[in-house]
């Protein structure tokens, strides 16, 4: 961007950090007029947004299914391994 | 103690695993938190039977999962992720001079079934393990464990900038890799 429009007009980079710093912490007013500016006029900066909301909905998924899949079970070494663990501590 | 322990192993060791091994995303790890939640439950020895056990434990767990968390996070050296706060190099691979994407982002297609599903996930875990552990770390802790970012600073002992870049990394790296890797139905 050139050095008139600078204070106003976003860049992409700068877009896609405010993108993922929205998942951490609220925007500034400012932030969110710029960063709302960016993404009407912006395809790619929409698609990067919905690409990080389709990476944290992937990854609760990814958490439930593991949470809830009983084939998986603590490994019989680890387990005996812990039970000696156990054992030598007392 | 030993007893009740081993009673909490075999009732409820499996859960704990599966909860360890979802948001660790590692078997080793997951065990070790296991075991370290099990030995600290035997020495506390402050269950009092007003909550069941399960829930005690898992409340044990939690802690010893980000103890775990944050001791892989410190044991993985800086440069792994190349000079933090010089600015960020790194990211030269996804904008040009100006700021401009170099591969425009393409939004995914989603699974539509139960298999694609399946093989969705699988390539999330494989991006995720590709991530500088230390990014992995602070990634798991934020976006899987939900840990607020008032409290990652504190536990990994860094600025919330540091934090804010680390993470922007992270998502960066696996909204990529999952671009390159998962092209759909």
């Amino acid at each position: 961007m050139k050095s008139g429009v600078k204070n106003y007009m976003l860049t992409c980079k700068q877009a896609s950090q405010l993108v993922s710093l929205s998942l951490d912490r609220p925007l500034s007013w400012s932030e969110r007029v710029q960063l709302r500016f960016h993404l009407f006029i912006c395809n790619a900066c929409r698609h990067f947004k919905q690409q990080l909301n389709q990476l944290l909905i992937a990854i609760q998924q990814l958490k439930n299914e593991t949470v809830l899949d009983h084939t998986i079970q603590l490994p019989i070494d680890a387990k005996t391994k812990i039970l000696q663990a156990i054992e030598s501590n007392n | 103690m030993t007893d009740n322990a081993n009673d909490w192993l075999s009732d409820h060791g499996d859960y704990l695993y599966r909860f360890a091994l979802a948001r660790l995303r590692d078997p080793h790890l997951a065990e070790d938190a296991v075991q370290e939640t099990m030995l600290a439950a035997i020495k506390s020895n402050s269950f009092d039977g007003n909550s069941s056990a399960r829930t005690w434990l898992t409340g044990i767990l939690k802690h010893k999962m980000i103890d775990l968390q944050r001791k892989q996070f410190r044991e993985q050296p800086i440069s792994d992720l190349i000079d933090l706060d010089a600015g960020d190099t790194s990211m030269d691979d996804f904008f040009d001079q100006s700021g401009h994407w170099i591969d425009k982002p393409q939004s995914f297609n989603m699974p539509d079934n139960s298999l694609e599903q399946k093989q969705f996930l699988s390539v999330l875990e494989r991006c995720m393990n590709k991530l500088p552990k230390k990014l992995k770390a602070i990634f798991l802790l934020r976006d899987v464990h939900e840990t607020d970012n008032e409290n990652i600073c504190k536990e990994l002992d860094i600025s919330a900038t540091n934090a804010w870049v680390m993470l922007y990394r992270a998502r960066m790296g696996l909204r990529k890799c999952l671009e390159l890797n998962w092209t759909g139905a």
